[in-house]
Formats: structure tokens, sequence, C-alpha cells
């Protein structure tokens, strides 16, 4: 694996900003401050981050319910993230989306998406548009195991199969969908089986190893974009939070996610840091300190910032028609 | 002007538009070498070739979803569907992806796409494959609804569908593929929200849609032989809906009928008949009336089939009882 130090530095700055962010989400929606659904990355911050740090600033993700993790990992800015769940005028979607619909077309990140499997199909289109016009670009099709069972995630892969399209399946396996274990929405183990149906490579990985993430993405990256094709990398991951907030998770066994907590990503990559001296402890507090500050100024923005205009709701359903207000 | 049938009318707006951008596209079902279930396509995939005319498998989600991140993402696409029932298939991509990205990402994404759906009953295709649902989907914030009658109407239309910036429902029946009419290849784009009045008579406003335009215009000659001068109202969009078209004409005759293929309960006639309570109360000399298709399912034999649509005796009758 080639990777330069600032790179690896980089990556856990992302992991870290990841963490710090859903942790006041966390704090801030049990206050009161964040209305709606809040689905936290909290645990999965290796799988974004080791996939997104494998491309480039113009490729494309689709993302989920739980999106906060891709966002960041795809260049999306704390502070409109912050103020777009504080539902203000200042967010990424001015107010009318919230956690579940954060975009950046600009970040080429095309929604965090409410509907389970609906990124699927999504991913399959800005894959045709990205080879169709020979741009180089490839996508990265982020989804649970939750939704390996929707139609979507069958004819997705089959039309990227058939046509070639430089899409990149990544399945974050935190092993429930909603209250649901793996073991008991679908006979299989590993997700990463069904590839094979449609004759593409599928992978599993340790999805709490950035490394081994950023390895196996990297690749399949590579594959895309020299026009092999899509591939299926199956995450192995678990998320540290129940589904939404509030979820009690009494359906998780407590040695379960004991045993999970142990593999926690972040720890492990602050560990290898450490280990082969990339950085020292002062220099890592210093990253985490400026980490934790960017996030507050996140807040103080969110909190600071007006809420949207009645007269916003009638705006930006077409390019054009803008019906009267009532 | 030239003579074309319906089907030629679209195909020919498609081919101006592919030739004109290379960033339209058309994909679906066997649209490909095949021509499309109804021959819509026919030749497009010889003289555009197999990465602008694709073949799709029977995946309706994907086939939609294809084009809302295609759209998304620089190209134009067009996604023709076999027939506007399996919309259901894929109504998530329709209903919560497309209608809703640019609100839900705060104006920041631009969707120009058009779906085509083939719909209406009279070919004895039954329950699944002769539906009228536009109100569905007239119901969804962030669609546009398109419904031409005629083959003017329908290149003209498809051209400014093409050009929209937006998400558009283009409705196209079935009965009508064979219908001909003259055609201007030059002619603009026809808006948006604009209706055509497409017979004048100033005794009453028959409101109709898409093949029940046709069976309007030959109510209204009956009529005309028993002294009752209809005007035929087509809004050719129904959104937008040109409610200045409807209430010009309302204010004329004072009386209005609508016409729709739909099952009656719940339909987008209900909708007009809405927009003229509200709106043209004060013109109205009488109760709105709609002639509608009966609220079952699409029945499979000729017979039947041609019970349950209206038909231009349910239109003459309906108009003759409110004189």
């Amino acid at each position: 694996m080639d990777l330069t130090n600032e790179k690896i530095i980089e990556m856990y700055r992302t992991m870290k900003r990841i963490r710090e962010f859903e942790t006041n989400a966390s704090r801030l929606f049990a206050e009161g401050s964040i209305p709606g659904f809040v689905h936290l990355y909290l645990g999965e911050e290796a799988v974004a981050t080791g996939v997104c740090s494998s491309m480039n600033e113009d490729d494309y993700i689709t993302s989920t319910h739980r999106g906060h993790g891709h966002i960041i990992a795809k260049g999306g800015e704390s502070k409109y993230m912050m103020a777009e769940l504080f539902g203000k005028e200042t967010g990424y979607c001015k107010g009318k989306g919230g956690s579940m619909h954060i975009a950046d077309a600009t970040k080429g990140i095309l929604g965090a998406n409410g509907i389970v499997g609906a990124g699927h199909n999504i991913a399959v289109g800005a894959g045709l548009s990205a080879k169709y016009r020979e741009s180089g670009q490839v996508v990265a099709c982020f989804f649970g195991d939750g939704s390996t069972n929707q139609g979507t995630f069958h004819e997705s892969i089959n039309l990227a199969s058939i046509w070639k399209l430089p899409v990149v399946f990544v399945c974050e396996n935190n092993l429930y969908g909603i209250s649901m274990s793996q073991a008991r929405h679908q006979a299989i183990q590993d997700v990463a089986d069904r590839a094979v149906a449609y004759n593409i490579p599928g992978i599993v990985v340790d999805g709490n190893d950035i490394f081994a993430v950023y390895e196996a993405a990297t690749e399949a990256v590579a594959r895309a974009r020299s026009g092999q094709g899509p591939t299926l990398i199956e995450c192995k991951t678990y998320r540290h939070k129940g589904h939404f907030e509030g979820d009690p998770t009494t359906y998780r066994p407590s040695d379960e996610v004991q045993e999970w907590m142990a593999k926690d990503p972040l720890p492990r990559a602050v560990a290898y840091l450490m280990d082969n001296e990339i950085l020292t402890e002062e220099e890592l507090k210093k990253i985490d300190e400026e980490i934790v500050k960017e996030i507050e100024d996140a807040i103080k923005f969110a909190e600071d910032s007006p809420v949207p205009s009645l007269e916003s709701i009638v705006q930006d359903i077409y390019t054009d028609i803008v019906e009267e207000v009532r | 002007m030239k003579t074309m049938s319906m089907m030629e009318a679209i195909r020919e707006a498609m081919n101006k538009r592919m030739r004109e951008d290379r960033n339209v596209l058309l994909f679906g079902e066997d649209v490909g070498a095949f021509g499309g279930c109804f021959g819509v396509s026919a030749g497009m995939f010889d003289e555009f070739g197999p990465e602008r005319v694709r073949d799709t498998p029977i995946s309706e989600g994907v086939i939609i979803g294809t084009a809302v991140g295609a759209a998304a993402t620089g190209l134009k696409p067009i996604a023709e569907l076999m027939f506007m029932d399996f919309a259901t298939v894929g109504a998530d991509q329709l209903v919560n992806q497309a209608a809703k990205m640019r609100y839900m990402f705060g104006g920041k994404i631009t969707l120009p796409m058009v779906v085509r759906l083939p719909l209406g009953a009279g070919i004895s295709a039954a329950a699944q494959h002769s539906q009228s649902l536009e109100a569905w989907l007239a119901h969804i914030p962030g669609l546009k609804v398109v419904y031409p009658s005629s083959p003017a109407d329908a290149y003209g239309l498809m051209l400014q569908s093409i050009d929209d910036e937006n998400p558009v429902i283009f409705l196209e029946h079935k009965v009508l593929y064979g219908a001909s009419g003259e055609v201007d290849e030059n002619m603009a784009p026809i808006k948006f929200g604009i209706g055509d009045v497409k017979r004048e008579g100033g005794d009453i406003t028959i409101v109709a849609t898409g093949k029940m335009v046709h069976e309007a215009l030959a109510a209204a000659e009956k009529l005309s032989a028993d002294g009752i001068e209809a005007e035929v109202f087509d809004p050719r969009t129904l959104f937008p809906f040109d409610k200045e078209g409807l209430l010009k004409s309302l204010e004329k005759t004072n009386k209005a009928v609508i016409v729709t293929e739909e099952n009656k309960r719940g339909s987008f006639a209900g909708e007009i008949s809405a927009i003229i309570a509200e709106d043209g109360f004060d013109y109205l000399d009488g109760p709105v009336v709609r002639v509608c298709a009966m609220n079952t399912p699409v029945p499979f034999s000729p017979v039947l089939e041609q019970y349950y649509i209206p038909s231009v005796e349910d239109i003459v009758t309906a108009v003759k009882k409110m004189f």
C-alpha cells in the first residue's frame, strides 16, 4: 500500500471529524436542538474515510439515511451540515432537507437518501453519465446490509455489470437492518457472495480497519476507472449507537456490543499513528483540538443562523415555476 | 408542414434534439434495435447507435433511477417505460427521488429528464396495461405532466419536455399512436401551461385530455346538429395547468363538462372541477359534470372495455342534460 504520512494524517483527521460531528449531533439531538430523525455514523468512520480517500474530488458518491460520515469524508463542510441539521436557512439544503437529504453536487455528493436502497439506482445513472461523457469519474455507492434485500440492489448491480459502469458498491454491513439481525434478514453471512450472481468481484474487508478499506477501495476504483466495471466491497462494521437516536437497542446482545467496541476504528488508527511514529502525542493532541474547535464553530454557526423564511417554502421545487404562497 | 402520425411526431422530436445535443439519450426496455414495444423508437438505434439508444433489462426502478442519476450529472436522458402501469414498479424513483431531489437539496441540483409513459385503454390489454394514472403524477410537486392529443402538440411538447430543466412525465395514449395530423417540423417548442381550444363554441366548455379530446370533438359535432355549440378545451399539460385559458372559455360558455379516461374517483378531472369551483364559480350557471371511466379495473373483453371507456354518446348525453 502506497500511502504517504501526510495522506495517513489526513485520513485520521477525517475519521476524527466524523466522530466529533456525530458525538455532538447525538448530544444536540438529546438536548432538543435538532428536530426530526438522526441516524449516526459512529463506529463506521473507517468505511467512508477509506473509500472517499481513494477517490478524486470530482468523483461521485450516493449515500444513505446514515449519511453524515460519507458527506464529511467526501469534503462536505461541517458548518453547512450542522446548520442543515438545525433546519436553518444557511444549511446545505436551506433547511428543506435535514439530516437525511444533505447533498453538495459541487463535491460530487449526490445526496443522502431517506429511502433504503434508492441510492443504488441513482449511482448507476451517475455511472452511465461518467462513462458516456468519458469523464474518467467513478461513483461510490454506499449502503447498509439492510438494503441488500431491496430489489434496487439487484437491478442496479445487474445493470452496472452488463454496461460495465464505473461504480463501486460499498456495503456497510453493520449486522442489523434496523432491529433485524443479518442472520434473520438474509441466509448468507457475506453480502459479497451476491457478486457472483452479477459476475463481478465481491470482496470482504474489515470495515473497522481504515487501511484495509482504503486498499480494497483503491483497487476497485482503479478497476472502475479503467473501464472494467463495478466491484462489490463488503465492509464488516458496527454502529456504536442504535439505528436512530433514541433507539433503545435492546435487540443487540451486550457481549456483541463489547466485542465490537473493542474494534473501534478510531483507537486503532491512533495506535497506528503512534506505533509508526507518524505523529507525536503532542501533534495528535493538536489535531484533535483543531477538530473539536471546528465542530464547536460549526455548532455556533448553526445556532446563530436564521431560520428559513416562510416564503422559501415554495422555492426550489422547479427551476422555473414558483406557485403562490397559499 | 408534413403529415405525421402521433408516433412519428414523438420520434421526430426526439430525433431532432438528439441530432442537436449529444447529451440527449434514450433508454428503456426494447427501445434499441427492436424499436420499442409500440415502435416509437424505430430507426433511432440505427441512426444514433447503442450508446445513445440503449436497451435496458426489465427493471423499471433502475430505468427511472438511471435517468435521475444521469440527469443529476450532466446528461438529458429520456426514459421509456413500456406501459404507464409499470411506473408503479419504479414509483420510488419518480415520486421520492426525481420529484423531490431539487427541493430536498435546496435547489442545488437540476434534473433535466423525460419519462415517457404509454397509457390508456382500448386495445384489450386488460387491467395492468391500460390504466390512466395521471392524477397520481400530477399530484406530486416536482413533476410536470404533459399529455398531448395531436401529432403537432406531441411534437412541440416533446421538444419542450427535452429542453425543460425539470423532470417531465410525457404521456402517450396508445390508441392515438396512429392518429395523423399536420406537423411543422420547424415549429417552436410548445410552452407548458398553455391550453389549446380545439373547437370554438359559445354554449358549453368541454375540457378533455388525451384521447378524450377526439371523443369530445366528435360529440361536439353531434351536439352542433342539435343546436348546441360546444367549445373543446385541451389543457395539454396537467401541471402546469392553464387555469386562465379554462376560465376564459368558461366566462363565455357558463357551463363545463370534464372528460378524461381515468377512473372517476380521485381523478384529475376532479382537480379541474375543484379549480372551476374555487375560481370560476361566478361564471357557472349549472353544476360541473365529470365524464370519466367507470370505477373499475380496466376489463379485458372488448365489450366490457368499450363499456368502461367514456364514449361520444356518454358525452352527448351528459351535455344535453345541462340544457
